[in-house]
């Protein structure tokens, strides 16, 4: 059973430039990490150094958050759709820039 | 390299909108999305700062906002290009938190407001090892 994740804008350079991906999977753990094994540049992105999603990685499964579901172990079903959506944060601090021009 | 390579071209009123979305919000910080096509920004969107850390040194973009900008720029034939703050009395260099929450593709730029004054306007980019962010230019356009 394939199911459709949505990609956000910035992380389509890694699948192809593509919106949707058709991806297998019985809960939502298991098809993102489908997900990255089939799409190796995503994995940098969405999972920390201990191997956790990112906290600013967001994944609904349809409308709902899946921190209120069951996190990753929630199943997915045929027809559902995963989407992975960005929290955008920043703010002041200490600089963090490269040696820029 | 440091640095990205493509200038950012900013039309006047986008440049203008984030320069006055920064006063207005002052001493916090605010938030919003560039739209356009390419290295263009041809329009901004304000969005709320949903933060609870504190909207003097922080900002968020929930995830509904997030996804009614990028449904907008899709249905209007553009790209989300990235997202503007402001730096309220601070330089508009991008912090270690601001590294921290970056992602991929996106260009940020960052507004700084001293005194309720808008100041300079830079341009970044997150390195793909996730490293640091490179400074771009800026170019400004009539629009």
């Amino acid at each position: 059973m394939a199911n459709d994740v949505l990609i956000p804008t910035p992380l389509r350079a890694y699948v192809g430039k593509q919106d949707v991906v058709q991806v297998d999977g019985e809960t939502v753990g298991e098809l993102l990490q489908n997900l990255t094994a089939k799409y190796s540049e995503l994995q940098n992105h969405l999972y920390n150094e201990d191997g956790r999603l990112r906290s600013f990685v967001n994944v609904y499964l349809n409308d709902d958050d899946i921190r209120y579901l069951q996190k990753e172990d929630t199943p997915v079903a045929e027809g559902d759709t995963i989407s992975i959506v960005p929290s955008v944060a920043g703010g002041t601090g200490s600089v963090a820039t490269g040696l820029s021009r | 390299m440091n640095g990205y390579e493509k200038a950012l071209i900013v039309s006047n009123d986008v440049a203008t909108h984030i320069q006055n979305h920064g006063r207005e919000t002052y001493p916090n910080e605010c938030c919003g999305a560039l739209i356009g096509i390419g290295n263009f920004v041809g329009e901004c969107l304000s969005l709320p700062n949903t933060t609870e850390e504190g909207p003097r040194r922080r900002f968020l973009v929930n995830p509904h906002d997030y996804r009614a900008a990028e449904r907008h720029a899709t249905e209007s034939g553009y790209t989300l290009i990235g997202f503007y703050h402001s730096h309220p009395d601070h330089p508009a260099r991008p912090s270690q938190y601001d590294l921290a929450h970056a992602w991929p593709e996106f260009t940020y730029v960052i507004i700084a407001v001293e005194k309720g004054k808008p100041g300079a306007m830079t341009s970044w980019r997150l390195r793909e090892d996730r490293s640091a962010f490179d400074e771009g230019h800026i170019e400004r356009r009539n629009g």
